[in-house]
């Protein structure tokens, strides 16, 4: 494997920047300095020194804090989850949206966010999964649909994914047309802008996430293997179904949690796991971690511009994702033609 | 007896192909797998090496029943070379030869110092040390053979099954890489099987020949023996002279 040490630091280096950035950003500027007394202060139990200090402390914890954990996150899973899709499936468009895992999340999420009890924390740590449940069940009907046999021809898996997502979309649209009181609220959930303040959302999401990614770190290995082809996988001692099924299902789960506080967030999943193969190499052992990271900094900065843009009204952070998303792809893509894949 | 195959049938679900091939090679010698296209080569090395749907056979390889092994155990008994000589272009020389050691990593997908050393004791035996920071995309057909028999070679098994390795080199490359095959079997005491088209070749550098024919035993046996013109043309079709080289060391085949 070729150096982690260097790319992670850059990375991290970021991501701890984007991080001090999106909680100093907002309507009142924290800098850095005053961001790092608080949380020490905090830390050691002390009370605020001024009422102005006070404030802060009330922005930061309750505002910035949770909201800049719940974006990191989200941005991680999905990135995460991305560079294992990409993968196991050897295609560079496979990402959680393309196989019908974040439209049956999407589906999922909706179902029991339109019921009443999301709001215990016993009732946020439901809503993912639910979205899991219907992000499995849009996945295992791509799967089995696009299947001829044992092999999973891609073609196949893209036109399932796409028709598949296309009818839990549709489905869920129903669902929030005939919401009617709550149909702005979703509406804005749908196009991924995370309205939901607090802790509860983060509590809700960071089980589910933690299990997924560190599933996909350790399956890394096998994801390596696996991009030789199945028959080579298998003729390296891998057990292909097995290895592939917890694949799917850890990216999955990753992708649910991160669609069931957040939305519908796209290009993460696909763009920051090609920026990382691309510049890094495809080793998954590396390029899991670094997407990881990259893909929390990634949606910490998209969500920064979000909250900014057109102060003080909030545009949905997958727009941005999007609006940024697609021209650095495109540019990236011009300046290396290397063949990737 | 080091590889000991006794397959009575192989094949797809209602679909037999390859029937009847018994065969046994000790440790440190190499077959060669000779045949038509479609005789069953390529299903032969598939048989063997677990990956096809439907087999009927016993393969032991140092008294193990493969049939009784898992897919880890199995490829640390047996590593395939294959046909195809793809592999993903953005992983490193060294990468792909650490993928080698895909059946010792443990459940949470580690590797070790021993992994590494293997790793880099077998990038130095294919000779391709020098290159093992360069991108697989950027690798000539040759030196991605090397890569792929290193890769292998890693998994440190004591039966290497290699299908036309060959195919995709020049002659220097091929007499390079099967002179490398021959310094395994000699020196690691590694048993090898190799499929080859060239009679030539397999002539050169088998120590014993399976000739296969619609799914099933030719001839086997010695190379002087099952290598005749009159074989010859029951397998292939094809009438053949049979010329010694100038040093009488090497045998020719040559169409009529």
């Amino acid at each position: 494997m070729r150096k982690l040490a260097r790319p992670m630091v850059l990375t991290f280096a970021i991501l701890l920047t984007a991080m001090l950035l999106s909680i100093g950003v907002g309507s009142i500027f924290i800098p850095v300095k005053t961001i790092f007394a608080a949380l020490w202060d905090a830390l050691r139990n002390l009370p605020p020194a001024t009422a102005e200090a006070e404030k802060l402390r009330i922005i930061l914890f309750t505002l910035r804090l949770p909201r800049t954990l719940l974006m990191a996150f989200t941005g991680a899973a999905l990135a995460g989850s991305g560079a294992a899709y990409q993968g196991l499936f050897r295609n560079p468009l496979a990402d959680p949206y393309l196989i019908g895992a974040a439209s049956g999340a999407g589906l999922g999420a909706v179902v029991s966010l339109s019921s009443k009890w999301p709001s215990s924390v016993l009732g946020f740590l439901a809503v993912p999964l639910t979205a899991f449940i219907g992000a499995v069940i849009t996945v295992s009907i791509v799967y089995s649909l696009a299947r001829v046999g044992k092999t999973l021809p891609v073609t196949n898996l893209i036109l399932a994914g796409v028709a598949v997502s296309s009818f839990a979309t549709a489905l869920t649209s129903f669902l929030m047309i005939n919401a009617s009181g709550e149909l702005r609220r979703s509406l804005v959930w749908l196009l991924g802008g995370s309205n939901l303040a607090g802790w509860k959302p983060l509590i809700g999401q960071l089980p589910y996430v933690l299990t997924g990614l560190t599933a996909l770190i350790a399956m890394s290995y096998r994801l390596n293997a696996l991009q030789l082809g199945e028959e080579q996988a298998q003729q390296l001692g891998v057990n292909v179904p097995r290895s592939r099924t917890i694949i799917i299902l850890a990216a999955t789960l990753a992708t649910a949690a991160a669609v069931a506080f957040t939305g519908i967030i796209g290009f993460v999943g696909l763009v920051v796991p090609h920026i990382m193969r691309r510049l890094w190499g495809g080793d998954a052992r590396r390029l899991m971690p670094l997407s990881i990271i990259g893909g929390a900094a990634f949606l910490l900065l998209a969500d920064i511009f979000a909250r900014t843009l057109m102060a003080p009204q909030e545009l949905p952070v997958g727009i941005i994702t999007a609006l940024a998303g697609a021209p650095f792809f495109l540019l990236i893509l011009r300046q290396s033609r290397r063949e990737v894949w | 007896m080091l590889l000991r195959v006794d397959l009575i049938s192989a094949g797809y679900a209602g679909k037999i192909i390859l029937r009847d091939i018994l065969f046994e090679l000790p440790a440190g010698r190499i077959l060669a797998l000779i045949g038509p296209n479609g005789s069953g080569k390529t299903t032969l090395i598939r048989a063997l090496s677990g990956v096809l749907p439907e087999v009927n056979a016993e393969v032991h390889i140092n008294g193990t029943d493969l049939a009784r092994s898992n897919q880890q155990e199995r490829a640390r008994l047996l590593a395939v070379v294959p046909q195809s000589t793809y592999i993903p272009p953005t992983f490193t020389v060294e990468e792909v030869v650490m993928m080698g050691r895909t059946p010792y990593i443990n459940w949470l997908g580690s590797t070790t110092e021993k992994d590494a050393e293997i790793t880099e004791k077998v990038m130095a035996l294919t000779d391709i040390m020098h290159f093992k920071s360069r991108m697989s995309g950027e690798l000539s057909a040759g030196e991605r053979q090397r890569v792929i028999l290193a890769r292998a070679l890693a998994q440190d098994t004591p039966v290497l099954l290699m299908d036309e390795p060959t195919s995709h080199l020049d002659l220097r490359y091929q007499i390079e890489f099967l002179e490398l095959s021959v310094t395994l079997a000699k020196e690691q005491h590694k048993t090898v099987l190799i499929a080859l088209h060239d009679l030539n070749l397999a002539a050169r550098f088998g120590d014993e020949v399976l000739a296969m024919k619609d799914g099933t035993t030719a001839a086997l046996g010695k190379i002087e023996d099952v290598l005749k013109p009159a074989t010859i043309e029951r397998i292939y079709g094809l009438a053949v002279d049979v010329f010694k080289s100038p040093d009488s060391r090497r045998t020719v085949f040559v169409p009529k």
